[in-house]
C-alpha cells in the first residue's frame, strides 16, 4: 500500500464542534472517508491509505480540484482506498463533506 | 461455347449424394455426419450459423468431427464465432479462411491461430456488410442454420429468435447452395412460417435444443452512482436537446442506467412522449419499466433475449410480432434500421483517442466489430429529416461554406477511467499495435472520430459538433477525459473557453444537482424489480437470480 | 435507500432505530483498526468493518451491531470480533431490551486466522451468557453476503432470526460446497437452487427463521420490534424439545433431495410458486405448514 499526505491552506475555517462524518466502504473499486474538526493551525490536512500505489499525481489533481470546490481549515481527511476511480474520489469526498457540515452545501 | 448452369448441376450432384441418408428433407441426428460428408466439397465457402444469441451448435461439432482428408480448405463466413467448435474447425485442418464479424468469446484463440498462422483471415465485417456480401461474393455454397422447429415439407419456424437466418437462407438458396437446418423439434404445423420450405434442402433433429445465451441482460444491481449521473446528463443534455425518438442504444450498464431512469427523472423533466419512443434494440430486460411507463412506443430487434418470451408476448403493441403471438426479430433489416432509421446511437467503448476515434480492441484479442459500427456512423445516404437529424446538421455545419446536411447523433458514453485506473483517454489507442501484430490493413476501429458527434464522460458532454478546427476538437475531448493523463494535459484556458461557448457542458451548466444521482433514481434496482415491473412475465435465467 | 440489501451497515443501522438514538462506542475516530492487516498490507477499515453501540427501537433501550459485509465480506477479525464480544458483554451490565445484530458475514476472516477463529468463538460464548442473564438477543439477515461460517452458527444461538427472501443462512458457502461435493451434487451457479437451499423463504418455512419480511429498513424494524419481547429460554426442557424437534425434522425430510421435496411434504400446493410470491403473500400462503 502506499501513504499519501496533502496539506491545503487559506481555508475557512468550520465550526470546530462539528461531528465527524464517514462515507462509503473499504471495498474493491471504493474507498471510506473519515472528516474530522481539528486545530491544525488554518490547514487542511488529508492523509489516504490506499492499496493502487504510483498515482500520487492523480491524487493531488483531484485533491486539488476538492479544495478548490470546499476551501476548508482545520480539518482532517482520512481516507482508506482500494483503487477507487477519480470519479468515486471526487463524489464520496464531496458526500463526507456534505455530510460533515449538514447538507448545507 | 460456355455452360451456364455449372452452379445448378453441382448442386444437383450434391443432392444426389445426399439423398440415400433422407426421408424427404427429414435426416436422423445419426446420418448427420454423412449427410455432411456428402454434400461438402472440400474448399466450399460454408456459413455456420454463429449468432450472437443462437448458436448450430449440433452442427457445428458434426462439421468438426469430419474427416480432414476428406472435407478440407473450406472458407467459413458467418457472423459470430461463439462456441469453440467454431475454432476447432480450423485447428482440425478442416476449414482454412475465415471472413467473420465477431469473435467476443473466442477472441483470443482466434488470435492465437491467425498469428499461428492457422487461419487466414479474408476480412473483418460489420454484420450489415457481411450481409451484403452473402449477394454479391462471398455467397455460400452450403449454409448451416439453427431454426425453433421445422414440418417436414422443411418450412421453418425461427420465432423470437430468428436473428440472420432469413438473410443466410435467402442468398444461399438463391444461387443453387444448399441448406441444411437443426431444429429442436419437428412438428406437424408450425406457429407460423418464417422461411418457407422451398428455401430449405435438410432438416435434421438435435438431440437437445441449440446453445442460446442471454447476451444483453445487465443486472440493475451493478449500476453505479457514477453511471446514474452519466445517465442524467445523456437525457437533459442530449436526448432532451435534440428531441431523440428514434434511437439505439449499445448495450452496457451506462446505457442500462439511462433506460432506468427514464421513469423516473425523464418523466420529472416532462419528456414523456418527445424522447425515447422508436427503438431498435434487443428486447433486454432492462427496458421493462420505460415500456411500462408508457414511453416506448416500437422496438424492433437483432435477435430476442432468454427470459423475456412471457413478457414480449404480452406487449404486441410494441414489439414486432407473428399472427402466432410470438415476436420475430431479424438482425439484418435492425441492422438497417439502426444504421437509416434512428437519430442517435449512443454506447461506451473501451479507449478513445484525440481525434475521439475509438475501439475496443485489445492485444492478443481479435475481436471484430459486430454491429456497433452500421449504429455508430453518420448515415450518408440518409435523405428523410427529422428534427434531431437537421439539428445535429446544422450545428456540425454552421459558419461552413457547405451544402446544409442532417447528421446523426453519435455519442459515445464512457467513464474516464476504467477497472484498475486504466484510462480510457489514450494518445494512442491499442488498435494501432493490433493492426501491426494480426497484420491488419487498417487499425480496428469500431467508430470513426468523424462521426461523432458528442462525447459524454462523468465530467461532462463535449460536442464535437460545434468544434471548428482539430485543435478545438482535441481539446474538447480533453475537457471531458477528467484526470486522465490525456485530461491533465488539458491547455486550461481553451477549455474554459470551449465551456463558455457551450462546447462543454458540466452537470451543473445543465442544471444537474450531482446530490440527485443515486441509485434510489433507478426505476429497478435488481432483476427482482425488473421481474415485479413486468408483472411476473419477466422470467430470468438462473445466473441473474438471488432468490 | 429503503432497500436493506443494498443499503450500507452504517444506512441499516441508522433507518433501523429510532432517529437520532444511536450513539456509537469505539466510533471510527478511534481508528481502532485491524493490526493484521496492516502487517498484510491489505487496506484496513477504521471501524474493522462492524459499527457497535446503543440506541432505541420503538422508545425501548437496545444495544445494537451491524456487519459491513462490503468490507472483506463482513467476515470476523481479531477487532471486529472484541468490539462485538464487548458489546455483548456491555449488554449484560445494561440489560437492554434486546441486542440486535445486523449480521452480513461469511463467518472468520481467514487473513486473521487463530484471531478471528478465537473471537468467533468467544461471540459464541458472549451469546449465551447475556440469554443466560435474561436479555434476548435478535438476528437480522437480509445483506448481499449473507450470514455464513462461524456467523451462521452464531445466528442460530440467538434467541430470533429475522429473514429477507433475498438474505442467506448457513455453514459452508455455495462455492464451497460445490468444491467439496462436486457440481452434480450442488451447482453453486444455479442461483434458484442456491436460494432453495440456504435463503430466507426456505429457513422461514424449516423453522429457523422466525419471521419473512419484504427487503425494506422498515419491514426489518417492524420485525425487530415484534420480538422485542422474546424471553430467552436455556432450559433444559428447551435444549430437549429442540433435539426432538430436529430428530422429527431429520426423519420427515431425511430423504428429500431438494428444497421443493420438503415444501410438498410440508402440505404446500404449488411449491415451485413459492419463490415468486412476494413477502406477506409468501407468509400468508404457508400459514400454518411450517415444520
Amino acid at each position: 500500500m502506499e501513504k499519501l499526505t496533502f496539506e491545503f491552506f487559506g481555508g475557512a475555517p468550520v465550526n470546530t464542534t462539528r461531528t465527524p462524518a464517514l462515507v462509503g466502504v473499504v471495498g474493491s473499486g471504493n474507498l471510506e472517508v473519515l472528516i474530522e474538526p481539528e486545530q491544525l493551525g488554518g490547514r487542511c490536512a488529508v492523509e489516504i491509505l490506499t492499496a493502487a500505489r504510483g498515482f500520487g499525481d492523480t491524487w493531488k489533481a483531484v485533491l486539488d480540484d476538492f479544495f478548490t470546490r470546499h476551501e476548508l481549515a482545520d480539518v482532517r481527511i482520512s481516507i482508506n482506498d482500494v483503487g477507487a476511480t477519480p470519479a468515486v474520489v471526487s463524489l464520496r469526498l464531496d458526500q463526507a463533506v456534505e455530510s460533515f457540515l449538514g447538507g448545507a452545501q | 461455347m460456355r455452360d451456364w448452369n455449372v452452379q445448378a448441376r453441382n448442386r444437383q450432384a450434391r443432392l444426389a449424394r445426399a439423398a440415400a441418408l433422407t426421408k424427404g428433407k427429414v435426416v436422423d441426428a445419426a446420418n448427420i455426419d454423412a449427410l455432411l460428408e456428402a454434400v461438402l466439397e472440400p474448399g466450399d465457402r460454408v456459413c455456420l450459423e454463429g449468432n450472437n444469441q443462437k448458436q448450430a451448435d449440433f452442427l457445428a461439432r458434426a462439421l468438426v468431427a469430419l474427416d480432414p482428408e476428406k472435407i478440407h480448405d473450406l472458407h467459413m463466413v458467418q457472423s459470430v464465432l461463439a462456441l469453440p467448435e467454431h475454432i476447432d474447425v480450423f485447428e482440425r485442418g478442416i476449414a482454412s479462411k475465415l471472413d467473420f464479424s465477431f469473435s467476443g468469446p473466442q477472441a483470443g484463440r482466434l488470435a492465437k491461430l491467425v498469428g499461428a498462422n492457422q487461419i487466414k483471415i479474408g476480412a473483418i465485417h460489420t454484420y450489415l456488410e457481411l450481409f451484403g456480401r452473402y449477394f454479391v461474393d462471398l455467397t455460400p455454397r452450403v449454409s448451416l442454420v439453427c431454426a425453433q422447429a421445422a414440418d417436414r415439407q422443411g418450412n421453418l419456424y425461427t420465432g423470437p429468435n430468428t436473428e440472420d437466418t432469413p438473410i443466410i437462407v435467402e442468398a444461399t438458396a438463391f444461387k443453387s447452395g444448399v441448406v441444411i437446418a437443426q431444429v429442436n423439434e419437428i412438428v406437424d404445423k408450425l406457429p407460423r412460417v418464417d422461411i418457407p420450405g422451398d428455401w430449405v434442402d435438410f432438416v435434421v433433429q438435435s438431440p437437445k435444443p441449440h446453445f442460446i445465451e442471454p447476451l444483453f441482460t445487465r443486472d440493475p444491481a451493478q449500476i453505479s452512482e457514477i453511471q446514474v449521473l452519466m445517465a442524467m446528463m445523456a437525457i437533459k443534455g442530449i436526448y432532451a436537446e435534440y428531441g431523440v425518438n428514434r434511437l439505439n442504444h449499445g448495450i452496457g450498464f451506462d446505457t442500462a442506467a439511462i433506460e432506468l431512469i427514464l421513469p423516473t427523472y425523464a418523466e420529472s423533466l416532462g419528456l414523456k412522449g418527445k424522447i425515447c419512443q422508436h427503438w431498435a434494440l434487443n428486447p433486454h430486460p432492462a427496458l421493462i419499466p420505460a415500456i411500462e411507463a408508457g414511453f416506448v412506443e416500437s422496438v424492433h430487434c437483432f435477435g430476442s433475449e432468454l427470459g423475456m418470451e412471457a413478457y414480449i408476448r404480452a406487449r404486441p403493441d410494441v414489439f414486432f410480432t407473428g399472427a402466432d403471438g410470438s415476436m420475430r426479430s431479424n438482425r439484418a433489416m435492425c441492422q438497417a434500421a439502426g444504421h437509416y432509421a434512428c437519430d442517435m446511437f449512443i454506447g461506451s467503448t473501451l479507449q478513445v483517442d484525440l481525434a475521439g476515434n475509438s475501439s475496443t480492441a485489445t492485444l492478443g484479442r481479435i475481436a471484430g466489430f459486430g454491429g456497433a459500427p452500421n449504429m455508430g456512423a453518420d448515415a450518408r445516404g440518409r435523405r428523410h429529416a427529422s428534427p434531431a437529424w437537421l439539428k445535429a446538421g446544422r450545428e456540425a455545419r454552421q459558419g461552413r461554406n457547405l451544402i446544409p446536411r442532417g447528421q446523426k447523433l453519435v455519442v459515445q458514453m464512457v467513464e474516464t477511467f476504467r477497472e484498475h485506473m486504466q484510462p480510457a483517454f489514450v494518445e494512442k489507442l491499442d488498435a494501432w499495435e493490433l493492426a501491426e501484430a494480426a497484420n491488419m490493413d487498417l487499425p480496428p476501429v469500431m467508430i470513426y472520430g468523424e462521426d461523432v458527434s458528442h462525447i459524454l464522460t462523468e465530467e461532462g458532454i463535449a460536442n464535437l459538433l460545434l468544434c471548428r478546427t482539430d485543435e478545438e476538437r482535441e481539446q474538447a475531448i480533453r475537457g471531458v477525459a477528467g484526470y486522465t493523463p490525456v485530461g491533465l494535459g488539458r491547455d486550461k484556458a481553451m477549455v474554459e473557453n470551449l465551456r463558455d461557448r457551450g462546447i462543454i457542458r458540466r452537470p451543473e451548466d445543465l442544471g444537474i444537482d450531482k446530490r440527485q444521482a443515486t441509485r434510489d433514481l433507478l426505476a429497478a434496482r435488481s432483476v427482482k424489480d425488473l421481474v415485479r415491473a413486468s408483472g411476473g412475465l419477466y422470467d430470468p435465467p438462473k445466473r441473474f437470480r438471488n432468490w | 435507500m429503503t432497500s436493506y440489501y443494498e443499503a450500507s451497515a452504517r444506512e441499516r443501522l441508522q433507518q433501523l432505530l429510532d432517529p437520532g438514538s444511536f450513539h456509537e462506542f469505539l466510533p471510527p475516530t478511534e481508528r481502532v483498526v485491524s493490526p493484521h492487516l496492516l502487517q498484510l498490507d491489505t487496506p484496513a477499515a477504521f471501524d474493522d468493518g462492524i459499527i457497535v453501540g446503543r440506541g432505541s427501537l420503538a422508545g425501548r433501550p437496545i444495544l445494537a451491531a451491524a456487519q459491513e459485509g462490503g468490507f472483506m465480506g463482513g467476515a470476523v477479525g481479531e477487532v471486529h470480533g472484541a468490539k462485538l464480544v464487548g458489546l455483548l458483554e456491555r449488554a449484560r451490565d445494561e440489560k437492554p431490551a434486546a441486542v440486535v445484530l445486523l449480521v452480513e458475514s461469511g463467518g472468520v476472516r481467514l487473513h486473521e486466522a487463530n484471531a478471528g477463529l478465537i473471537g468467533v468463538s468467544e461471540i459464541m460464548r458472549a451469546v449465551l451468557a447475556l440469554r443466560s442473564a435474561g436479555v434476548p438477543v435478535l438476528v437480522l439477515d437480509g445483506g448481499q453476503f449473507g450470514c455464513f461460517g462461524g456467523m451462521g452458527i452464531v445466528a442460530r444461538l440467538c434467541d430470533a432470526i429475522v429473514m429477507s427472501e433475498e438474505g442467506r443462512l448457513g455453514l459452508s458457502g455455495p462455492e464451497v460446497i460445490e468444491t467439496t461435493c462436486g457440481v452434480e451434487e450442488f451447482d453453486s451457479r444455479d442461483r434458484a437452487l442456491v436460494w432453495r437451499t440456504v435463503g430466507g423463504k426456505h429457513r422461514y418455512l424449516l423453522g429457523e427463521a422466525n419471521a419473512l419480511v419484504a427487503d425494506n429498513i422498515a419491514a426489518f424494524r417492524a420485525a425487530a420490534i415484534g420480538l422485542l419481547d422474546t424471553k430467552p429460554d436455556l432450559s433444559f426442557e428447551a435444549l430437549m424439545a429442540e433435539h426432538e424437534r430436529l430428530g422429527a425434522r431429520l426423519e420427515k425430510f431425511g430423504e428429500c433431495r431438494d428444497a421443493l421435496d420438503i415444501w410438498s411434504a410440508l402440505g404446500i400446493e404449488a411449491p415451485e410458486g413459492l419463490p415468486l410470491l412476494e413477502a406477506d403473500a409468501f407468509v400468508a400462503n404457508v400459514a400454518g405448514k411450517r415444520a
